[in-house]
Parts: C-alpha cells; structure tokens; sequence
C-alpha cells in the first residue's frame, strides 16, 4: 500500500440515543477495493453514511485525500471526491436516466500527485453498462432493480471521484446482474479508483476485494486479505454465515 | 343565465385563476424542495402590491406601472432570499410545526411592517397604462386588463415548466423535491438550492401581487386571504405540481364564478342565493378532492422525509413534584376570586387564560398523542360558542342546558369532519381540517337569517349567580380542571396508548390490531367535544359571538399555543396557553404594534430554542448524549 485514500480513525455513530459504532479503525490505499463483511445489522450501512457527513451524530476523525474531512457536510465531501452510492440506491425516480446522470455530474479532478483521475461521460458510462445506453430517456421509476443498480453507480461516476462507498451493490439483484457488477468493480478499479464495498456475500466480495474488515454489532472484529478470510472458515462461521 | 352570460363568467374566471396560480406555484414549489410549508407567502404577495402600487404612484407612465411590476418581483424574490439565508436555513432540522410556527411570525411581523411603512388605508393605484379599455365579448365588456391576465397565467405556467424540464436547475429542484439528502451527497449544495428555489417562489408571489394593483386596492388583510387561496390551490392540485396549481385555480376560481353567474335560484320549495356560496366554493373544491384524490388532482404520495426529526418523546405520567407543582397553581388560582374587588380585571383576565387553556389542551390531545395537526380547531370553538348562544337566542335556554348542548354541537361536528380528516395525513390532514374550519366560518357568516351574520350573537349573558366575574370564573376553572384531568386520563388509557401506537406507526399498530383510524376518528371527536366547552364558556364571559371570533386567527392561536408549550408533554399546551394568552393582552395593550412584537418574540424562541423549548429543556438536562 504506497499511499493512503481513506483513513477512519475511532469512528462512532448514534441514531438517537442508540450507538450503532464503536470506535472503528481502517484505512483504504489508493487503488484498493477495500470490503466491509458482517450480517445485516452489523453496522456496513452506517459506516459508510457516517462517513459521508449523512449521520449528525457521530465522533471520530475521516481523513480523505490527505484532507480532514470529519466535519463536512455531505456536499462538501462528495465534492473532494468521494463517491457514494447507497444500498437502497435512491435514484431520483422521477427523472430520466440522463437527467440522473446529470445530477452527479461534477468537474474533472486529478490525484494529489497530479495525475488526472478517471473522468466519465454518459457516453463513456453507456459502455461500462450497456443496459443503460438502452434507455437513456426512461424515467427512474420504470426500471427493474438491476437496472436501478447500474444508474445509481454510473450516477456516482458522473462526479469523477476518486473513491467510491459502494453499499451493498450485489443486494436484490438477478444472478446476471450481480455478475456484470463484479465485472464492473474490477474494471473501476483498473482504472485507479479506489473503492469500499460494504457485502454480505463473500462469493460476491471474494470476486473483486483486496483487503476485508469484518464488522459485526459496530466493531470490527477481524481484519486481513480477502484470500486469508476465503480460508478462514471459522471467522465465517461466527460472523458471516447466516 | 343565458348561455353568452355564462361564457363571459367562465372568461372572468380565467382571470381570476391567473391571480391564484401566481400566489399558489411558488408556494408549492418552495415546499417541494424544502418541505417547509410558508404561510409568510401571502405577506410576500401582500408586499407586491403595496410596493407596486409606490412604484406606479410615484413613477408617471408605463415605466412606473410595468417596470414596477417587474422591480417588485425582483425586489420581492430578493426579500425572500434573505428570509432563507436569515431564517429558514436555522429551522430545516427543527420540527415540521416549527418551521410553520417561525413562518407565521414572519407574517405578524411583514403584516405590523407595511402597516408601519403604508398606513392603514387601503391604497388603490392606477389602472394599467396601455390596458385601461375593455373589449366587447359576448355582447360584454372585458376590461383588456384582464384579458391580459388570462394569457399570462398559462405564460408563466409554460416558461416554468420549461425551466423545470430542461434546465439543469430544473433538473436540480425535481431531484431534490424527491430526495434532498441524496442530492447533498451527490455533491450539490443544498443550501444554495433552497436560497434560489425560495427566491424563485418569493418572486413569483410579489409579481402576482404586482399584478393585482390594477384590479384591487393593496389592503393589510391580504395576506392571511392570499395564504388561504393558496393553500387551497396547492392542495387541490398537489404538492409540488406546478400543472396542478394552474389546473385547480382554474376550476376554483370557475365554480366561483359559476355560483357568482347562476345567482339566485327559487327552487319552487327554497329560494337558494349561490353568490353566497363564493365564500365556501374553494374549501368545498378542495374537501371533495382531497376526499377522493387525497394526494391533490396531479400530487404523489410525499416521499418520506429522511433524518429530519428526532422520533417523538413517549409521554411520562407526571411526576410527584410536578403534582405538587400543579396543587400549588390551583390553590393561588382559587385565591384569586378574593381580589374581585381591588383588581376585578384579573379575573377576567383569567377567564380567558382558561378558555385558552382548555382549548389548547384540546387541541394538543390530537396533536401531539394523535399526530393530527389540526388547522381548523376553531370550527369546534365555533360551534360550541355559536350552539350555545344560539340556544339562548332562539329558544331561551338557560345557561347550563346551553353549556351542555355547546360541547354536543362540537363533537357532531368533530365526528362529521373528523370521519373525513383522519383518512389524510400530514399536511393534508391540516389542510381539510382548515377547509372543514372555514366551511364552519362562511356558514355563520353567510346565514344572517339564523346566525346574525357578521354581526354575531349578542346578549348572551349568564344569569345570576354567574353574573358577578369571580362566580365564572370559578365555573371555568372547574370546567378546566374536568377538561383537562379528563384528557389526561384517556392519554393513559388503553384507548391512549393506541392513539399514540398509530401516531407512531399506522402499520405496526394496525397489525396488532388496532384499527387506527376508528381510534383516530374518536380522539378527533373527542377533542372537538372539549373544544366545545371553551366555545360555549367563552360567549358567555364576553356576552357576545361573532364570526371574528371563529376564525382562521383563532386556529392558528391554537396551534401557537400548542407548539409554545411544546408538543411532546402534557403540562406543555396549558403553559403554552397561558403564556401566549397572557402575552397577547399585555403585549397588545403596550403597543399599536403588537403583532410585530408578538412576532419578533417568537421568532427569538424559535432561533433560540430550534428543537422547541421542551426539546431544550431536555437537552439541558442531559437526556441525551451530547455529540
């Protein structure tokens, strides 16, 4: 790991007077396709919105880009270049697949040692997932939930950033489809973005991750490579095996 | 009515609904961004016309007339603006009724200001350079004015609909009117959004106001008429639809028109009057489409709001302090009868605090417990204080048949439209019971013959004992007591916690087997009859009853006092209500700008107090964690 894009450091949440976080660590290098493992409820979701300034309750310092970012609200770090594309994919249902798209769109951006960062049109997304250069004037709500998927992470694109939070993308969607993702993750990542991805399905993780945290109830209870993880049966038993 | 006559009303109509798709489109465009509901908007558009009319009165010809209309709007977007920046931006994360609370003290406020700047009289500018003929239609004269009206209603309507559809800024206020919070982490800042989006409702509600100047004289009391139209209008058409506004002016301002043509008609058995109907015409447009379309003609069902309020407090029984609290008040209260002599207007003084009381209480118990925000709670005010004195009136009732016949009218009418009213929710909700609120008014007004219309009900005085102040008042004190012991035990009876379940969650409640609505429905009832007892209390400790009195003005007290107190405990809506009774009759006495100062004091408590002052207080006692 040459150079660091994301470090976490003693990150807490609350909904209300409900701790959901306990002092989570860990750290996302440049280029890395980071996963985040744990059951439903173990608190992926919530890391990911903490960090993206969307939970007014939470402590802790977020350092992006070698930026702090802890304190900023969600615009202001969307536009240092940190993508996000949440589990329930909240695409705008009432607007088109173009005018999505148009949502995210945010100026091209370089890395901080000036090498430019990859930079998306709609065009350029129409070949990442062709499903979409299909129907780029169909309204949000008319389209299946693989579909959505596909919107709601080319949307993330259109803002050029430099990492992406990708929250659960293999949830809901045809076998086909959570295929065509993983493709698509190992392509991102070729082209140097930088990605955290929450999953419950290591099938689905062991595809496209490097590294894994395991959270369950709010902390992160193993760390280590995706390979040592595939072989430790006993960390899946206890924490991700349903 | 012949038929060209009939026309000629559906062209004056037309008209008409210019006017009110102005004042209605920015409304609904604001509250589909920013989810507030800004009941300054009428003052925005009141302000249009007072400072059209400077521009046209001070500057000779065309340029004054049209170039003032369009500084106005210009100007008038600006002070909207401001507002957001100043105001609103505080309030976003504070309770929904907060927010409405903040933008109605804007409107005493914008009220007491051009009062200040303009005087009192109602100012009549000059007829529209350029459009001052008229035009033979139908054999008719129609002021080319107003022809003019009709063309740029749909105008704006188009251009709008442009902007919306094909601007990246368009693009933006759709997204956000869906999911603001998603918007935000795309990298768009919302705050910026809003500022425009309000400027962009502001400006259009002065430009309908400029517009106006022509047509009406710029008057101090067009601001609560404007807000109402426009709340009709919104809701008629749905939220956040700008087609929908126009298409529900439209059929608004036709049926008025319509009962305006038709005129009187003599049935053979009844002779009916329809221009009396003009007054009800919208609120009955607006109950019968929210009965069958409840999301307004062109409205969605709202998306959920996300992470905006905190979840609301359970309520706590009281607890023994506050009992004592409580022994302690009513003993001071029942001392006061012995100052009947040196100071006999306290007494009067308290008899009003306790109407409020009980009238907030009543309101509180289905607002707070039951998560209806009533905004016609006056109706059943109305009706207890109008079933009463009229009992007096016709029949010669004595008072205490007459106090027990008050609560009676009010909870036939709370059952009525409360049968109606719990089937919305939310803003809708708010909006049918102020429709229901202002069918009640136009009744009693318009039904001279029965009610006296405006002049009221008067005589209602009660007979000896009850005659001297401090025997009524310990009458009202007592009634109070039994009013609000009697709410306070159904809140924690089976009957209150299944009210509160179906606040908290319609679905889950339902599932374990409480029929939500019927709970609702009774507690609505409920509420309307208790109400009624401050309605029949209150004619006869003034002696009189006027439609004045049961006005819209007396809703919005109601929900003052309600949010004054806070909403989340029981002691909050009787504090609140002596707070804000106490604070209207000394603050009115200090100055001729009482509204203003009312307003300014609460526009600090809400600065002060974002989450509500009880929400403050718990703060304050470190109930949560502080992050």
């Amino acid at each position: 790991m040459s150079e660091l894009m994301l470090t976490v450091e003693n990150l807490s949440a609350w909904y209300g007077a409900a701790r959901i976080l306990y002092d989570l660590n860990f750290n996302v290098g440049r280029g890395e396709v980071v996963a985040l493992m744990g059951r439903n409820g173990a608190g992926k979701s919530t890391t990911m919105k903490a960090i993206m300034g969307l939970i007014a309750e939470r402590q802790g310092v977020v350092t992006f880009n070698g930026g702090d970012i802890s304190r900023l609200k969600p615009f202001e770090i969307a536009r240092r270049g940190l993508g996000f594309t949440p589990e329930d994919r909240r695409i705008f249902v009432d607007l088109t697949v173009m005018e999505n798209l148009d949502i995210g769109r945010q100026p091209p951006r370089n890395f901080p040692d000036g090498t430019p960062a990859p930079s998306w049109t709609p065009s350029s997304l129409f070949k990442l997932f062709p499903n979409l250069a299909e129907m780029p004037q169909r309204l949000g709500y008319r389209m299946s939930g693989g579909e959505q998927q596909m919107l709601t992470v080319a949307r993330t694109l259109m803002g050029n950033p430099l990492l992406v939070l990708l929250d659960e993308p293999s949830e809901g969607v045809a076998p086909l489809i959570v295929e065509q993702m993983a493709n698509t993750i190992v392509e991102l990542k070729k082209e140097g973005l930088s990605i955290l991805l929450s999953e419950q399905n290591i099938h689905f993780a062991r595809l496209v991750s490097d590294r894994v945290y395991v959270l369950e109830k709010g902390q992160i209870h193993w760390q280590g490579s995706m390979t040592d993880l595939a072989d430790n049966l006993d960390i899946q038993r206890a924490y991700l095996t349903v | 009515m012949t038929f060209s006559a009939f026309l000629f009303q559906a062209l004056n109509g037309l008209s008409t609904a210019s006017g009110l798709f102005f004042i209605a489109v920015g409304l609904s465009l604001i509250f589909g961004v920013s989810r507030i509901i800004n009941i300054a908007h009428g003052s925005l558009y009141m302000l249009g016309t007072y400072i059209a009319y400077t521009f046209a009165t001070h500057i000779d010809g065309g340029l004054g007339y049209w170039g003032g209309i369009v500084a106005t709007a210009l100007i008038v977007g600006v002070l909207g603006a401001l507002i957001e920046i100043v105001l609103l931006r505080r309030i976003y994360r504070a309770p929904e009724l907060f927010q409405l609370l903040a933008t109605f003290a804007l409107v005493l406020v914008i009220n007491d200001a051009t009062l200040w700047l303009w005087g009192p009289e109602d100012l009549l500018g000059p007829r529209a350079p350029g459009l001052r003929g008229a035009i033979e239609v139908f054999g008719r004269q129609l002021p080319s004015y107003d022809l003019f009206l009709i063309f740029i209603g749909p105008l704006v309507l188009i251009l709008l609909h442009f902007a919306l559809a094909r601007t990246r800024f368009g693009r933006l206020v759709r997204a956000a009117t869906q999911d603001r919070e998603m918007v935000g982490a795309l990298g768009v800042n919302q705050a910026v959004l809003f500022t425009s989006v309000f400027a962009l409702g502001a400006l259009l509600a002065g430009l309908g106001g400029a517009l106006q100047v022509a047509r009406e004289p710029a008057n101090l009391a067009t601001d609560l008429v404007a807000i109402g139209d426009a709340f009709v209008v919104v809701v008629v058409g749905g939220m956040g639809s700008i087609s929908g506004a126009y298409l529900a002016a439209v059929i608004i301002a036709e049926v008025k028109a319509l009962c305006i043509g038709i005129g009187v008609v003599d049935f053979g058995f009844v002779t009916v009057n329809f221009s009396k109907f003009t007054l009800v015409a919208e609120f009955l447009v607006m109950a019968a489409v929210l009965i069958a379309r409840p999301y307004g003609l062109l409205g969605k069902p709202q998306a959920a709001v996300r992470s905006i309020a905190e979840p609301e407090e359970p309520i706590r029984p009281a607890t023994p302090m506050l009992k004592t609290l409580a022994v302690i008040v009513l003993a001071l209260l029942m001392c006061l009868p012995l100052l009947a002599q040196s100071s006999p207007y306290l007494l009067i003084l308290g008899i009003d605090v306790l109407i409020a009381v009980i009238f907030a209480t009543s309101l509180h118990f289905i607002m707070g417990p039951g998560g209806m925000h009533s905004f016609g709670h006056a109706a059943y005010f109305g009706l207890g204080a109008y079933g009463a004195a009229l009992l007096v009136k016709w029949l010669g009732a004595p008072m205490g048949i007459a106090l027990l016949v008050a609560p009676l009218a009010a909870l036939a009418g709370a059952l009525l439209f409360g049968w109606f009213a719990v089937r919305l929710s939310g803003v809708y909700l708010a909006m049918l019971t102020l429709a229901f609120a202002q069918i009640v008014w136009a009744a009693v007004f318009q039904w001279e013959g029965f009610t006296g219309g405006s002049n009221g009900v008067i005589g209602v005085w009660p007979p000896p004992p009850f005659d001297k102040s401090w025997v009524f008042f310990v009458l009202t004190l007592l009634l109070a007591i039994a009013a609000v012991l009697l709410l306070r035990r159904l809140l924690f009876a089976p009957f209150g916690y299944a009210m509160r379940a179906g606040r908290d969650s319609v679905l889950r409640a339902e599932a374990i087997g409480i029929d939500v609505k019927r709970v609702h429905w009774l507690a609505f009832a409920i509420a309307g009859g208790i109400c009624g007892v401050a309605g029949g209390l209150f004619a006869f400790a003034k002696g009189s009853i006027s439609p004045e009195t049961i006005s819209v003005g007396r809703s919005i007290d109601g929900l003052v006092m309600v949010l004054l107190g806070g909403i989340q405990t029981l002691t909050g809506p009787i504090v609140g209500a002596s707070l804000y009774a106490l604070l209207q009759d000394t603050v009115m006495r200090q100055t001729e700008y009482w509204r203003a100062l009312l307003g300014i004091i609460i526009l600090v408590l809400v600065l002060a107090f974002p989450q509500g002052i009880v929400g403050a207080a718990a703060h304050l006692f470190g109930k949560r964690r502080a992050p």
